[in-house]
Protein backbone atom coordinates (compact mmCIF):
# COMPACT_ATOMS: atom_id res chain seq x y z
CA UNK A 1 0.00 0.00 0.00
CA UNK A 2 1.17 3.38 -0.74
CA UNK A 3 1.77 5.55 1.85
CA UNK A 4 -0.12 8.43 2.30
CA UNK A 5 1.09 11.92 1.27
CA UNK A 6 1.73 14.62 3.98
CA UNK A 7 -1.00 16.90 2.98
CA UNK A 8 -2.47 18.83 6.11
CA UNK A 9 -6.35 16.85 5.10
CA UNK A 10 -4.17 13.75 5.81
CA UNK A 11 -2.32 14.61 8.71
CA UNK A 12 -5.57 15.91 10.75
CA UNK A 13 -7.60 13.00 9.57
CA UNK A 14 -5.07 10.33 10.88
CA UNK A 15 -3.58 12.00 13.72
CA UNK A 16 -7.09 12.18 14.75
CA UNK A 17 -8.38 9.24 14.39
CA UNK A 18 -5.61 7.99 16.09
CA UNK A 19 -5.83 9.56 19.40
CA UNK A 20 -9.58 9.16 19.06
CA UNK A 21 -9.11 5.37 19.46
CA UNK A 22 -6.23 5.69 21.71
CA UNK A 23 -8.90 7.61 23.71
CA UNK A 24 -11.69 5.08 23.56
CA UNK A 25 -9.26 2.15 24.99
CA UNK A 26 -7.94 3.95 27.56
CA UNK A 27 -11.44 5.04 28.42
CA UNK A 28 -12.30 1.43 28.61
CA UNK A 29 -9.34 -0.08 30.27
CA UNK A 30 -9.77 2.90 33.17
CA UNK A 31 -12.98 1.31 33.46
CA UNK A 32 -12.72 -2.23 33.30
CA UNK A 33 -8.96 -1.15 36.41
CA UNK A 34 -11.09 1.12 38.19
CA UNK A 35 -12.84 -1.30 40.90
CA UNK A 36 -9.73 -3.42 41.31
CA UNK A 37 -7.81 -0.31 41.82
CA UNK A 38 -9.90 1.01 44.33
CA UNK A 39 -10.39 -2.58 46.12
CA UNK A 40 -6.64 -3.10 46.27
CA UNK A 41 -5.96 0.23 47.98
CA UNK A 42 -8.64 -0.39 50.26
CA UNK A 43 -7.42 -4.00 51.01
CA UNK A 44 -3.90 -2.61 51.29
CA UNK A 45 -5.36 -0.25 54.31
CA UNK A 46 -7.15 -2.39 56.19
CA UNK A 47 -4.51 -5.16 56.14
CA UNK A 48 -2.59 -2.56 57.62
CA UNK A 49 -5.00 -1.55 60.35
CA UNK A 50 -5.41 -5.20 61.25
CA UNK A 51 -1.43 -5.73 61.76
CA UNK A 52 -1.09 -2.68 63.61
CA UNK A 53 -4.42 -2.15 65.89
CA UNK A 54 -4.80 -3.86 69.05
CA UNK A 55 -8.12 -6.12 68.39
CA UNK A 56 -10.92 -5.02 67.57
CA UNK A 57 -14.58 -5.80 66.68
CA UNK A 58 -16.30 -2.76 64.82
CA UNK A 59 -15.20 -1.30 62.13
CA UNK A 60 -12.07 1.18 62.22
CA UNK A 61 -12.88 2.23 58.81
CA UNK A 62 -16.29 3.37 59.43
CA UNK A 63 -15.65 5.17 62.30
CA UNK A 64 -12.03 7.15 61.23
CA UNK A 65 -11.67 10.29 62.46
CA UNK A 66 -9.39 13.40 60.83
CA UNK A 67 -7.34 16.10 62.70
CA UNK A 68 -4.53 18.28 61.58
CA UNK A 69 -1.38 18.75 62.78
CA UNK A 70 1.51 20.85 61.65
CA UNK A 71 -0.66 21.27 58.35
CA UNK A 72 -0.56 17.33 57.57
CA UNK A 73 -3.57 15.21 57.73
CA UNK A 74 -3.82 12.19 60.32
CA UNK A 75 -6.42 10.04 60.13
CA UNK A 76 -7.51 8.19 63.38
CA UNK A 77 -8.94 4.57 63.07
CA UNK A 78 -9.97 3.80 66.87
CA UNK A 79 -10.27 0.24 67.86
CA UNK A 80 -13.63 -0.83 70.01
CA UNK A 81 -13.46 -4.16 72.03
CA UNK A 82 -16.93 -4.34 72.39
CA UNK A 83 -17.25 -0.87 73.06
CA UNK A 84 -14.63 -0.18 74.91
CA UNK A 85 -11.67 2.00 73.27
CA UNK A 86 -8.75 -0.09 73.40
CA UNK A 87 -6.51 1.85 70.47
CA UNK A 88 -6.27 2.59 67.80
CA UNK A 89 -4.23 2.83 64.15
CA UNK A 90 -3.22 6.68 63.06
CA UNK A 91 -2.50 7.30 59.46
CA UNK A 92 0.39 10.02 59.74
CA UNK A 93 2.24 11.50 57.17
CA UNK A 94 5.36 13.51 57.76
CA UNK A 95 6.56 16.04 54.55
CA UNK A 96 10.06 16.14 56.60
CA UNK A 97 12.04 13.07 55.07
CA UNK A 98 15.34 12.85 53.06
CA UNK A 99 13.36 11.98 49.55
CA UNK A 100 9.26 12.92 49.33
CA UNK A 101 6.39 12.14 51.99
CA UNK A 102 6.54 9.28 54.30
CA UNK A 103 3.23 7.93 55.09
CA UNK A 104 3.20 5.40 58.36
CA UNK A 105 0.25 3.55 59.95
CA UNK A 106 1.06 4.05 63.79
CA UNK A 107 -0.83 1.20 66.11
CA UNK A 108 -1.46 2.55 69.41
CA UNK A 109 -2.89 0.83 72.42
CA UNK A 110 -5.21 2.20 75.02
CA UNK A 111 -2.95 4.37 76.65
CA UNK A 112 -1.23 5.26 74.13
CA UNK A 113 1.41 2.68 73.93
CA UNK A 114 3.06 1.74 70.47
CA UNK A 115 2.02 -1.56 69.49
CA UNK A 116 3.05 -1.55 65.97
CA UNK A 117 3.21 0.63 62.93
CA UNK A 118 3.35 -0.17 59.00
CA UNK A 119 5.57 2.11 56.86
CA UNK A 120 2.65 2.32 53.50
CA UNK A 121 4.78 4.95 51.79
CA UNK A 122 8.41 5.98 51.72
CA UNK A 123 11.02 6.89 49.17
CA UNK A 124 14.39 7.36 51.29
CA UNK A 125 17.30 6.21 50.33
CA UNK A 126 17.85 2.90 49.58
CA UNK A 127 19.70 0.86 52.23
CA UNK A 128 19.53 3.70 54.35
CA UNK A 129 16.73 5.48 55.32
CA UNK A 130 14.24 2.62 53.81
CA UNK A 131 15.83 0.60 56.64
CA UNK A 132 12.77 2.44 59.06
CA UNK A 133 10.75 -0.83 58.22
CA UNK A 134 12.64 -2.67 60.29
CA UNK A 135 14.91 -0.51 62.52
CA UNK A 136 12.81 0.43 64.83
CA UNK A 137 10.86 -2.78 65.85
CA UNK A 138 14.64 -4.00 66.26
CA UNK A 139 15.36 -4.68 70.23
CA UNK A 140 18.71 -4.29 70.18
CA UNK A 141 20.01 -0.72 71.64
CA UNK A 142 17.26 1.83 72.24
CA UNK A 143 15.95 1.78 68.42
CA UNK A 144 12.48 0.17 68.72
CA UNK A 145 9.52 1.70 69.48
CA UNK A 146 7.53 -0.87 69.75
CA UNK A 147 5.73 -0.83 73.92
CA UNK A 148 7.13 2.87 74.38
CA UNK A 149 4.65 5.27 75.07
CA UNK A 150 5.69 8.54 73.76
CA UNK A 151 3.85 9.93 77.04
CA UNK A 152 7.30 8.46 78.96
CA UNK A 153 9.79 7.52 76.33
CA UNK A 154 10.70 11.01 74.06
CA UNK A 155 10.30 10.17 70.73
CA UNK A 156 13.52 11.97 69.55
CA UNK A 157 16.93 10.67 67.98
CA UNK A 158 19.68 9.75 70.91
CA UNK A 159 21.61 12.47 69.13
CA UNK A 160 19.30 15.15 69.61
CA UNK A 161 18.97 17.02 72.79
CA UNK A 162 17.13 14.60 75.31
CA UNK A 163 16.10 12.02 72.44
CA UNK A 164 15.86 8.55 73.79
CA UNK A 165 15.68 6.40 70.44
CA UNK A 166 18.29 5.63 68.53
CA UNK A 167 18.19 6.26 64.53
CA UNK A 168 19.16 4.55 61.67
CA UNK A 169 23.04 4.80 61.55
CA UNK A 170 23.48 7.49 58.27
CA UNK A 171 20.11 8.35 57.58
CA UNK A 172 18.89 10.63 60.56
CA UNK A 173 17.42 12.58 58.98
CA UNK A 174 14.98 9.72 57.76
CA UNK A 175 14.68 8.56 61.44
CA UNK A 176 13.37 11.90 62.60
CA UNK A 177 10.75 12.64 60.10
CA UNK A 178 9.61 8.68 61.34
CA UNK A 179 10.12 9.82 64.86
CA UNK A 180 7.43 12.89 64.22
CA UNK A 181 5.30 11.04 62.64
CA UNK A 182 4.84 8.45 65.42
CA UNK A 183 5.05 11.86 67.47
CA UNK A 184 2.49 13.18 65.75
CA UNK A 185 0.06 10.09 65.26
CA UNK A 186 0.21 9.75 68.90
CA UNK A 187 -0.77 13.29 69.46
CA UNK A 188 -3.61 12.82 67.05
CA UNK A 189 -4.29 9.59 69.19
CA UNK A 190 -5.02 11.84 72.16
CA UNK A 191 -6.94 14.62 70.62
CA UNK A 192 -9.02 11.81 69.51
CA UNK A 193 -9.45 10.23 73.00
CA UNK A 194 -10.59 13.70 74.22
CA UNK A 195 -12.93 14.56 71.55
CA UNK A 196 -14.80 11.33 72.64
CA UNK A 197 -14.72 11.71 76.16
CA UNK A 198 -16.12 15.16 75.74
CA UNK A 199 -18.61 13.37 73.93
CA UNK A 200 -19.93 10.96 76.71
CA UNK B 1 13.24 -18.80 8.32
CA UNK B 2 16.98 -17.56 8.45
CA UNK B 3 15.74 -14.18 7.61
CA UNK B 4 13.24 -14.08 10.91
CA UNK B 5 16.05 -15.83 13.09
CA UNK B 6 18.12 -13.16 12.51
CA UNK B 7 15.41 -10.32 12.82
CA UNK B 8 15.13 -12.21 16.71
CA UNK B 9 18.74 -12.92 17.44
CA UNK B 10 19.60 -9.34 16.38
CA UNK B 11 17.89 -7.58 19.39
CA UNK B 12 19.15 -10.06 21.77
CA UNK B 13 23.19 -10.53 20.92
CA UNK B 14 24.03 -7.59 18.27
CA UNK B 15 22.66 -5.05 18.91
CA UNK B 16 21.51 -5.46 22.33
CA UNK B 17 19.62 -2.33 23.56
CA UNK B 18 21.18 -1.78 26.67
CA UNK B 19 24.78 -3.31 26.48
CA UNK B 20 25.80 -2.16 22.70
CA UNK B 21 23.00 0.52 21.61
CA UNK B 22 23.10 2.15 24.90
CA UNK B 23 19.75 2.89 25.09
CA UNK B 24 17.05 3.28 27.76
CA UNK B 25 19.93 4.19 30.19
CA UNK B 26 17.52 5.93 32.78
CA UNK B 27 15.29 2.95 33.48
CA UNK B 28 18.24 0.66 33.35
CA UNK B 29 20.03 2.18 35.91
CA UNK B 30 16.85 3.53 37.80
CA UNK B 31 15.29 0.26 38.38
CA UNK B 32 18.44 -2.52 38.49
CA UNK B 33 18.87 -2.68 42.18
CA UNK B 34 17.56 -6.40 42.15
CA UNK B 35 17.66 -8.86 39.68
CA UNK B 36 13.99 -9.52 40.61
CA UNK B 37 13.20 -5.90 39.80
CA UNK B 38 15.28 -5.91 36.89
CA UNK B 39 13.36 -8.70 35.44
CA UNK B 40 9.74 -7.10 36.16
CA UNK B 41 11.26 -3.73 34.12
CA UNK B 42 12.10 -5.91 31.36
CA UNK B 43 9.37 -7.24 31.11
CA UNK B 44 7.00 -4.59 31.34
CA UNK B 45 8.92 -3.20 28.50
CA UNK B 46 9.59 -5.47 26.22
CA UNK B 47 5.02 -5.83 26.55
CA UNK B 48 4.71 -2.41 25.61
CA UNK B 49 7.58 -2.82 22.70
CA UNK B 50 5.96 -5.99 21.20
CA UNK B 51 2.20 -4.38 21.39
CA UNK B 52 3.58 -0.80 20.03
CA UNK B 53 5.48 -2.59 17.06
CA UNK B 54 3.30 -4.68 15.36
CA UNK B 55 0.78 -1.63 15.98
CA UNK B 56 2.55 0.76 14.06
CA UNK B 57 3.73 -1.56 11.14
CA UNK B 58 -0.19 -1.84 11.34
CA UNK B 59 -0.98 1.64 10.49
CA UNK B 60 2.60 2.86 8.87
CA UNK B 61 1.25 3.44 5.57
CA UNK B 62 -2.15 5.08 6.93
CA UNK B 63 0.54 8.17 8.62
CA UNK B 64 1.45 10.58 6.60
CA UNK B 65 5.50 11.13 7.20
CA UNK B 66 5.52 14.76 8.75
CA UNK B 67 3.26 13.87 11.55
CA UNK B 68 4.46 9.90 12.34
CA UNK B 69 6.42 11.01 15.49
CA UNK B 70 3.67 12.41 17.10
CA UNK B 71 1.37 9.17 16.23
CA UNK B 72 3.98 6.69 17.32
CA UNK B 73 4.08 8.45 20.73
CA UNK B 74 0.20 8.36 21.14
CA UNK B 75 0.47 5.13 20.29
CA UNK B 76 3.25 3.76 22.73
CA UNK B 77 1.71 6.06 25.59
CA UNK B 78 -1.48 4.55 25.29
CA UNK B 79 0.01 1.15 25.92
CA UNK B 80 2.04 2.33 28.80
CA UNK B 81 -0.77 3.74 30.38
CA UNK B 82 -2.85 0.46 29.86
CA UNK B 83 -0.06 -1.63 31.04
CA UNK B 84 -0.05 1.39 34.20
CA UNK B 85 -3.67 0.80 35.03
CA UNK B 86 -3.51 -3.14 34.80
CA UNK B 87 -0.02 -3.40 37.13
CA UNK B 88 -2.16 -0.87 39.43
CA UNK B 89 -5.28 -3.20 39.38
CA UNK B 90 -3.83 -6.58 39.68
CA UNK B 91 -0.06 -6.51 40.56
CA UNK B 92 0.37 -3.54 43.47
CA UNK B 93 3.57 -5.08 44.70
CA UNK B 94 5.13 -4.72 41.06
CA UNK B 95 4.10 -1.31 41.22
CA UNK B 96 5.53 -0.44 44.53
CA UNK B 97 8.78 -1.42 43.56
CA UNK B 98 8.53 0.21 40.17
CA UNK B 99 6.75 3.07 40.88
CA UNK B 100 7.71 5.69 38.80
CA UNK B 101 9.45 3.37 36.16
CA UNK B 102 6.17 2.02 34.54
CA UNK B 103 5.09 5.37 33.27
CA UNK B 104 8.11 6.59 32.27
CA UNK B 105 8.72 3.58 30.14
CA UNK B 106 6.51 6.26 27.04
CA UNK B 107 9.90 8.08 27.06
CA UNK B 108 12.22 5.00 26.80
CA UNK B 109 14.52 5.87 23.42
CA UNK B 110 13.97 1.64 22.58
CA UNK B 111 10.16 1.77 21.95
CA UNK B 112 10.62 5.22 19.86
CA UNK B 113 13.88 3.95 18.45
CA UNK B 114 12.61 0.25 17.09
CA UNK B 115 9.28 2.46 15.88
CA UNK B 116 11.52 4.47 13.59
CA UNK B 117 14.01 2.23 12.56
CA UNK B 118 12.16 -0.85 12.30
CA UNK B 119 8.51 -1.36 12.55
CA UNK B 120 7.62 1.63 10.33
CA UNK B 121 9.62 -0.03 7.25
CA UNK B 122 8.96 -3.52 7.71
CA UNK B 123 6.08 -6.27 7.91
CA UNK B 124 4.05 -7.01 10.98
CA UNK B 125 5.40 -10.45 11.29
CA UNK B 126 9.01 -9.21 11.69
CA UNK B 127 8.10 -6.06 13.77
CA UNK B 128 6.66 -8.45 15.84
CA UNK B 129 10.09 -10.56 15.55
CA UNK B 130 11.76 -7.15 16.31
CA UNK B 131 10.26 -6.31 18.99
CA UNK B 132 10.26 -9.99 21.09
CA UNK B 133 14.22 -9.93 20.38
CA UNK B 134 14.50 -6.54 21.41
CA UNK B 135 12.55 -6.69 24.43
CA UNK B 136 14.71 -10.45 25.12
CA UNK B 137 17.62 -8.35 24.86
CA UNK B 138 16.62 -5.64 27.21
CA UNK B 139 14.74 -8.51 29.95
CA UNK B 140 18.16 -10.03 30.14
CA UNK B 141 20.53 -7.14 30.17
CA UNK B 142 18.55 -5.94 33.26
CA UNK B 143 18.78 -8.97 34.83
CA UNK B 144 22.35 -9.23 34.29
CA UNK B 145 22.94 -6.03 35.59
CA UNK B 146 19.98 -6.82 38.50
CA UNK B 147 21.80 -9.82 39.28
CA UNK B 148 25.26 -8.31 39.73
CA UNK B 149 24.42 -5.48 41.54
CA UNK B 150 22.18 -7.95 44.16
CA UNK B 151 25.49 -10.17 44.46
CA UNK B 152 28.02 -7.55 44.77
CA UNK B 153 25.52 -5.35 47.72
CA UNK B 154 23.35 -7.21 49.76
CA UNK B 155 24.81 -10.65 49.17
CA UNK B 156 21.54 -12.15 47.30
CA UNK B 157 20.22 -13.19 44.23
CA UNK B 158 16.52 -13.11 43.29
CA UNK B 159 16.20 -12.71 47.12
CA UNK B 160 18.01 -16.23 48.22
CA UNK B 161 21.01 -15.44 50.30
CA UNK B 162 24.73 -16.15 49.02
CA UNK B 163 26.67 -14.54 51.38
CA UNK B 164 25.57 -12.55 54.49
CA UNK B 165 24.63 -9.07 53.90
CA UNK B 166 26.82 -7.53 55.90
CA UNK B 167 29.80 -8.33 54.00
CA UNK B 168 27.87 -6.42 51.06
CA UNK B 169 28.71 -3.06 49.54
CA UNK B 170 26.34 -0.74 49.68
CA UNK B 171 27.25 1.18 47.20
CA UNK B 172 26.27 -1.22 44.55
CA UNK B 173 22.38 -0.76 45.16
CA UNK B 174 22.69 3.00 45.24
CA UNK B 175 23.29 4.54 41.58
CA UNK B 176 26.92 5.18 41.59
CA UNK B 177 27.36 1.13 41.94
CA UNK B 178 24.58 1.00 39.02
CA UNK B 179 27.26 2.86 36.72
CA UNK B 180 30.28 0.94 38.00
CA UNK B 181 28.60 -2.37 37.33
CA UNK B 182 27.23 -1.55 33.95
CA UNK B 183 30.60 0.21 32.28
CA UNK B 184 32.42 -3.06 33.52
CA UNK B 185 29.30 -5.45 31.91
CA UNK B 186 29.71 -3.58 28.82
CA UNK B 187 33.25 -4.11 28.51
CA UNK B 188 32.85 -7.62 29.30
CA UNK B 189 29.93 -7.73 26.74
CA UNK B 190 32.22 -6.16 24.04
CA UNK B 191 35.26 -8.28 24.83
CA UNK B 192 33.32 -11.49 24.28
CA UNK B 193 31.70 -10.26 21.33
CA UNK B 194 34.89 -9.09 19.40
CA UNK B 195 36.38 -12.43 20.17
CA UNK B 196 33.64 -14.70 19.11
Amino acid sequence: MKKLASTLPNMIISLGSITVIAGALLGWMYSVTKEPIALQAQAQQQAAIAEVAPEFNNNPEEDKWETTIDGNTFVVYPAYDNDKLAGAAVKGVSMNGFAGEIVVMCGFEADGTVKDYRVLQQAETPGLGTKMELWFRDPAGARSVIGKNPDKTSFYVSKDAGGEIDGITAATISSRAFLETMRNAFEAYREYEKTQAAKK
Amino acid sequence: MKKYYDILYNGIIPSNPVFVLLLGMCATLGTTSSAHNGMMMGIATAVVLLCSNVVISMVKSLVPDKVRIPAFIVIIASFVTMLQLAVNAWLPSLNASLGIFIPLIVVNCILLGRAEAFASKNGIFESFLDGLGTGIGFTLALILLGGVREILGTGKIFGAEIFPEDYGMLLFVLAPGAFIALGYLIAIVNKIRKTC
